[in-house]
């Protein structure tokens, strides 16, 4: 089972703080990677907030692709970061030559464009990017959007740690908001791209477990979006149906409970929005998941959140508590990880996410339980 | 010598065989046999005995005549197999047996040109079952848990009616609630059971038998809660029925002779409540391109009263009249039979699985007006009342392929589960229908619907391999294809219905059976990485693993 995580803080924190939550999760031969992805950066990205950066782990051949793609598109490069490693021949890890993060100022003719316009951009050029990468093999693109920034690797996630000194607290990456992951898909290929935390449009998801309608999912959400690609593996159609959902349908949070878990039809008919629920059910069929599973999102506004499914066969625990003067809520798949960051929280106040409820943390922490 | 040009016992398709040293003659066999294919007869018996004397022999003779059971030889009494004669035997002194010259086709026609006409499926043969070459082969092993199929609940539901996508869903955001908009109606969606009892009429079925099948629906979903639905067939139902509550468990059927219908409309305004559906029947899968077919034998009084028609063959037509496009079919038939029920009740299609069904049903899946509520696809493997056995062995699709076929169509286009497939013909042929329900949900069915089984249920002893048939007769022996008041009297209403309650409740746990070890809750819509094939031909066509 993977183990995922997220820690969503009042202040910047430094990823090693992942690695702390992780390590004690960590379960048998649950070995073959690590992937994080920042939102809402500080230390050196902090004052790129509105640009948009490029996060890819490439071959030199790579970064030239990435380099003439965007130029002639008229991004301008405004900052650069490649991730310092420490090459030892004992560390359990297949490395990129390079993990690059790149600040991008929009093309000139973007200035007045809107939202939407901008993101339609830094999409479209991901996909082209990848597609290129993918065709010649010299590496991968993993997310192209403002104030976030990914890495993902395969391996052992101890030494992956090693290998990106993401210990060292002097390298100064930081964020507000740190999802991850430790061990991939491992049901599938082993590939970078199927290791969550996936990430779309300010979109991010973790999901453990075993999506048994991966099939319905995927047949029915390749052809509605030009960013549902990949399905490496099928936890990736959780952050579609989020995606699909809140932006794309502009519905309330709420409801992608509905989706993923609906009520039973005699449930359903007790209800007075009925007639909602039963149209949500019906219409949305294919993205049901019909579980086990636990989700871990985050949306572009920064608000974390969890489900799991409805016949509650994977664990996860919310816990708020303060580290270092740090405010943090923690959703995480087990308690072990928690009391190594927050020992001396009230653990009466501990959530453990029951299986028709949504929890919903927003920007000041607050914890809401919404029933589904 | 006319006789060797004449039909002769060895022509005749089941060869009786009787033993009168066992017989007693109590005349039930005779009495029984519907068809009169036997008859007490008398035969003279001689027995020369050579005696020994003093002068050596002398010849003597034995000269009796003795009453016995003779099987009638012509091509309109012949032994159909039935086997009821055995049945009520008390001695065990006749049986039918099988006679596999096949002969007796080609005299019928050369003695009658007529087209050789039966009721049944096909009995040829020729294809096997592919359904028995799938097997549920995902099972959730340390992946994921297996269910537990007798602990958790299962939501065994589908739906019929037209699905809109999302985003063309008329929902609005009112303080972070979603709302239906007032005064838009959508397409109405109904929640049902994945297994419909497929159109059957009363005139191809005996009031009773049809009756029996209208009891044991109604006892499923008021008591038993399975909201099973039933299709009434073509011809209109009793008019208590059409003014009662359980009007809600029968989707009605037109087809093109549009038996019935006067008595429907005129009881529309004292209706209680909407049918669960309209089905439009454009074609069957065992006789695809023809019409449904009612000798006047089994047209008798409560029929025509029924149907409003003289006593005749009652020979539906193949098309709808009037009807020449799918474009137009969605407009005439579709649009009047939403308006008639002011757009609250699903209207389906049936048709028989052809090379072009995938066709038709992309070209529904664009209706503009979302007033396509369901495809009812009909393979060549499904029963019927009577037809020509020439449609009946020669004409027709498979359905597995075929349901695949629309379902991956609709895939390409994204636009699965818009308008609900539901699938027939042979289903539970093999006896099994929750396996078979099971995979074809899987290969992307939202239902199945079954006619054949449900007969067998009530007792029919017609099988695929030439036994009875005769539904075409109005003789059936078990008194569920008849007319005939004596033979309907053999039939008994609450046994049979409390058969198919049970046979159902059955078929629900088994499905259960199924669902819980690949771990679903829910129907497996569509999800054919549940299965696997063991024949490599059928796995690649069907686009699903082959394993061996």
């Amino acid at each position: 089972m993977c183990r995922i995580g997220s820690i969503k803080s009042n202040k910047y924190i430094h990823p090693s703080l992942t690695l702390k939550l992780m390590r004690s999760q960590q379960k048998g031969h649950d070995n073959s990677g690590f992937a994080i992805v920042m939102q809402d950066l500080g230390g050196i990205f902090e004052n790129y907030k509105d640009l948009p950066i490029l996060s890819m782990a490439v071959t030199d051949e790579g970064m030239k692709y990435a380099e003439d793609l965007l130029h002639k598109k008229g991004f301008v490069r405004v900052f650069q970061y490649n991730m310092e490693v420490n090459p030892d021949i004992n560390l359990d890890i297949q490395p990129m030559p390079n993990y690059i993060f790149e600040v991008f100022q929009y093309p000139k003719n973007y200035k007045n464009a809107s939202r939407n316009e901008k993101e339609n951009l830094l999409l479209d050029c991901r996909l082209k990017l990848r597609k290129l990468l993918e065709e010649n093999n010299e590496g991968y693109v993993y997310s192209f959007y403002e104030d976030i920034i990914s890495l993902k690797e395969i391996g052992n996630p101890n030494d992956i740690g090693k290998y990106f000194n993401l210990r060292d607290e002097s390298v100064n990456i930081k964020a507000k908001i740190l999802t991850v992951q430790c061990r991939q898909n491992t049901n599938y290929d082993i590939v970078r791209y199927a290791a969550h935390p996936f990430f779309l449009q300010g979109y991010t998801t973790l999901t453990n477990g075993e999506n048994t309608f991966f099939e319905k999912n995927k047949l029915i959400q390749q052809n509605l979006f030009k960013g549902y690609i990949g399905f490496e593996s099928d936890s990736q159609c959780f952050l579609y149906t989020l995606h699909y959902m809140h932006k794309i349908l502009k519905w309330p949070l709420k409801y992608y409970k509905h989706i993923l878990t609906p009520l039973p039809y005699e449930e359903i008919q007790k209800r007075p929005d009925k007639n909602v629920l039963e149209r949500i059910r019906t219409t949305l069929a294919n993205f049901e998941i019909n579980g086990p599973n636990t989700t871990i999102g985050v949306l572009p506004d920064g608000t974390m959140i969890n489900v799991i499914d409805s016949k509650k066969l994977r664990p996860t625990v919310v816990a708020k508590g303060n580290y270092n003067e740090n405010d943090m809520v923690i959703i995480t798949s087990e308690v072990t990880g928690v009391n190594e960051i927050l020992p001396n929280r009230d653990i009466n106040n501990d959530i453990y996410t029951n299986e028709r409820e949504t929890i919903v943390v927003d920007n000041d922490l607050n914890i809401e339980r919404i029933k589904q | 010598m006319n006789n060797v040009n004449s039909i002769n016992i060895t022509d005749l398709p089941w060869i009786i065989e009787y033993d009168s040293e066992k017989c007693m003659l109590c005349g039930k066999c005779c009495a029984v046999c519907s068809f009169n294919a036997i008859k007490v007869d008398v035969q003279k018996r001689k027995k020369v005995r050579a005696i020994s004397n003093e002068e050596g022999f002398s010849i003597d003779s034995d000269q009796k005549a003795i009453p016995v059971i003779k099987q009638v030889v012509n091509e309109t009494n012949f032994c159909r197999g039935c086997g009821m004669c055995t049945k009520v035997c008390p001695n065990g002194a006749i049986k039918a047996v099988r006679n596999n010259t096949e002969s007796f086709g080609t005299r019928y026609r050369a003695k009658s040109a007529q087209s050789v006409k039966r009721g049944g499926r096909s009995n040829l043969h020729t294809e096997g079952r592919t359904l028995d070459k799938i097997k549920i082969g995902r099972i959730s092993q340390m992946t994921d848990p297996s269910l537990d199929a007798l602990r958790h609940t299962f939501d065994v539901r589908t739906n019929l009616g037209r699905v809109v996508p999302a985003d063309k869903l008329k929902f609005e955001v009112v303080n972070g609630e979603l709302k239906e908009i007032k005064n838009i109606q959508m397409p109405v969606n109904t929640s049902i059971y994945p297994i419909i009892i497929s159109d059957m009429s009363i005139g191809a079925l005996s009031p009773r038998m049809w009756e029996a099948i209208a009891i044991a629906v109604a006892y499923l979903n008021e008591v038993k809660g399975i909201p099973i639905r039933m299709c009434t067939g073509e011809g209109g139902i009793p008019e208590k029925l059409l003014r009662s509550k359980y009007l809600k468990y029968m989707i009605l059927q037109i087809a093109s002779g549009h038996f019935g219908w006067n008595r429907i409309i005129n009881s529309m305004p004292y209706m209680q409540t909407n049918p669960a559906g309209i089905l439009i029947k454009i074609g069957q899968g065992a006789k695809p391109g023809d019409g449904g077919l009612l000798m006047a034998e089994k047209n008798v009084r409560l029929i025509q009263e029924i149907r409003g028609v003289p006593k005749a063959d009652l020979l539906s037509p193949p098309n709808h009249q009037g009807l020449y496009s799918i474009e137009e079919s969605v407009q005439k038939m579709f649009l009047s039979m939403n308006c008639a029920f002011k757009f609250k009740v699903p209207v389906a299609v049936k048709v028989a699985a052809s090379s072009t069904s995938v066709s038709v049903y992309n070209n529904l899946l664009r209706d503009p007006y979302n007033i396509v509520g369901g495809f009812f696809l009909d393979g060549l493997q499904g029963g019927t009342g009577a037809a020509h056995e020439i449609s009946l062995n020669h004409t027709g699709h498979p359905i597995t392929s075929k349901l695949r076929d629309c379902y991956l169509s609709a895939v390409k286009q994204g636009k699965q589960g818009q308008i609900p497939i539901f699938a027939g013909g042979g289903i539970g042929m093999n006896g099994n229908l929750a396996a078979d329900t099971f995979k074809m949900i899987c290969l992307g069915a939202n239902g199945v619907f079954i006619g054949k089984l449900i007969l067998q249920i009530a007792g029919c002893i017609g099988n695929d391999f030439g036994k009875c048939n005769a539904c075409n007769t109005g003789k059936c022996p078990i008194g569920i294809t008849t007319q005939n008041s004596k033979l309907t009297k053999r039939l008994d209403i609450d046994t049979v219905s409390q058969n198919i309650v049970n046979y159902i409740c059955a078929a629900d746990v088994e499905l259960k059976k199924l669902l819980a070890p690949i771990g679903n809750s829910t129907l497996p819509i569509g999800r054919s990485d549940a299965l696997i094939c063991v024949d490599k031909n059928v796995a690649n066509r069907l686009e699903i693993p082959y394993a061996c």
